[in-house]
């Protein structure tokens, strides 16, 4: 079964650090546990969303700055 | 001048929309509200006559879209825009665009918004009108026997600023010769690999240093002072508590910074209202200009609580090309004014964002709330944290303190995290009391104390 990555906070997704920036994790790539995945801004303030445990062949179900609920699954992966 | 009928639309949310509502319906304007998808509920869009859409959640997809704004103004057919603060205020292409779609701007001229927010055209600007600012450098300097020329006409402590700095980054203090001729040499090569620039400035360090400002009303030649706020308690250099008038300021010297501010208004033909940004330096008896913001402010309420005046009906008067009614020997100080600012925040969680459904509000009797609240409402994680503003009023500021107090212990907002108990505890707080402090002082109380959750 796939694993998710959730939302912990409403507000804007973001794949990248900066907008001229390269993502935090592409398509398809690998992570490890407590790896940033992307951003969450809520009220103008951006918070990490961290994977919290590790995978691969990552797949975004949100695109870049797509505005997401808590909750909201981000991410699947193996 | 007779506003009835006229239409003014809002480009803006939250509780400026409302704010700027009340100002219009007070001259008798219909108003058509713009809002975001998220913002469909939203308590300025209930309020108005006509509410239109203007693109998705992100701000820069709606409310800092200019061409998507200005067409939406124009379809209404409205006589007129009002920016708020924040988003497209302070741009001059956006009141530009607004009036090239024959549309009047509440606000400056395109002209005087782009000067007024370049920093070293303000600063020339204000110089010129005997506006003081903090003494330092001409320009850039090229090495140590320059930076000793300066600090012999300014003394120490001084500042060394990389001049492709900001936001407090390459900033030194130097308080002697000898650190001065080791960290010259070193902010150069730093500033060259950090900004690609070695350029160094020198200015004096202000100690102590509180922030006052001055409101400014103008209808393209002539201008008022309404007073002055004290602002100096901040976090991140967010403005969280204001006051008017500056208590710290004696009656000479508030009306030579009000003064200074009347000229350089006038010198600039500033249209609307206006607030000449200083940092008071206590020891000096000294103000240096920082910045001018060419709009409403957050805090204006403090200085209408003292004045009298509705200073956001006057900016749409001017607007539309009345003269200004006010003289200067009929604005007079009325007691003392504080507003502290209610933020979606959780005070004892480091201030972490918290956009949920409000619950059952409650205000006490005799307080001004400007607020975007209703009971129900989903607040959107989109845009900035401020719920409302609780104003209160007194006759003296150990009045004015003591309303606060009471205003506090007897306001719920159900349902939220806000920073309504961090105000409670900086209403007890014996250096808040006497007005012992400056603009770093909230930042280091925080270190010290810690907010309980309401």
């Amino acid at each position: 079964m796939a694993k998710t990555i959730q939302s912990p906070l409403p507000g804007t997704f973001y794949r990248r650090p900066a907008p001229d920036q390269p993502e935090f994790v592409a398509d398809g790539g690998s992570v490890a546990a407590g790896d940033t995945i992307g951003l969450i801004e809520v009220m103008k303030t951006f918070h990490e969303v961290t994977a919290d445990q590790a995978g691969s062949n990552i797949r975004f179900a949100v695109e870049n700055e797509a505005p997401v609920t808590a909750g909201a699954v981000l991410a699947e992966m193996d | 001048m007779d506003l009835t009928g006229r239409s003014l639309f809002i480009a803006n949310r939250g509780e400026i929309a409302v704010r700027i509502n009340r100002a219009a319906r007070s001259l008798g304007m219909e108003v058509v509200q713009a809002h975001s998808e998220a913002d469909a509920d939203m308590l300025a869009v209930k309020l108005a006559d006509r509410a239109v859409e203007i693109g998705p959640p992100a701000a820069t997809k709606s409310y800092l879209d200019i061409a998507r704004v200005v067409e939406a103004a124009r379809s209404a057919g409205a006589d007129a825009v009002h920016p708020g603060y924040g988003f497209l205020a302070e741009n001059a292409a956006f009141a530009a665009a607004v009036e090239a779609a024959g549309m009047i701007f509440v606000g400056p001229s395109a002209e005087t918004i782009a000067r007024m927010g370049d920093k070293v055209a303000a600063r020339e600007a204000a110089i010129a009108a005997g506006v003081p600012t903090a003494p330092g450098s001409d320009g850039r300097i090229e090495g140590i026997d320059e930076a000793r020329a300066v600090v012999e006409k300014i003394g120490y402590p001084v500042m060394i600023k990389a001049a492709a700095g900001g936001g407090g980054r390459g900033i030194r203090v130097v308080e002697n010769d000898a650190d001065l001729a080791r960290l010259i040499p070193q902010a150069q090569t730093e500033a060259a690999a950090a900004f690609g620039d070695g350029g160094l400035y020198v200015e004096r360090m202000v100690r102590d240093a509180r922030h006052v400002e001055v409101q400014i009303l103008g209808d393209g030649s002539r201008a008022v002072h309404l007073f002055e706020r004290e602002c100096s308690l901040q976090r991140r250099r967010q403005k969280v508590w204001e006051e008017a008038p500056a208590a710290c300021l004696s009656a000479e010297a508030r009306a030579r910074v009000c003064d200074a501010s009347v000229r350089l208004a006038e010198a600039v033909g500033y249209r609307g209202a206006g607030t000449l940004e200083f940092l008071y330096e206590p020891a000096r008896d000294a103000f240096y200009f920082m910045e001018m913001n060419t709009r409403i402010q957050v805090e204006h309420p403090v200085t209408e609580m003292v004045t009298g005046v509705d200073l956001v009906a006057e900016m749409i008067r001017v607007a539309f090309g009345a003269p200004l009614e006010l003289q200067q020997a009929e604005i007079a100080l009325n007691g003392h004014a504080i507003e502290v600012r209610v933020n979606a925040e959780d005070p004892s969680k480091n201030f972490m964002p918290f956009p949920g459904i409000t619950g059952a509000i409650e205000t006490p009797e005799g307080v001004r709330f400007d607020t975007m609240l209703y009971e129900g409402y989903a607040i959107p994680p989109f845009y900035d944290s401020l719920l409302g503003k609780l104003i209160v009023h007194g006759a003296d500021r150990d009045e004015a303190l003591s309303r606060l107090r009471e205003a506090l212990a007897g306001m719920h907002i159900g349902g939220l995290k806000t920073t309504l108990p961090l105000f409670a505890a900086l209403a007890e707080d014996p250096e808040v009391l006497a007005g012992e402090v400056n603009t770093a002082w909230l930042e280091a109380w925080l270190q010290r104390n810690t907010i309980e959750a309401a």
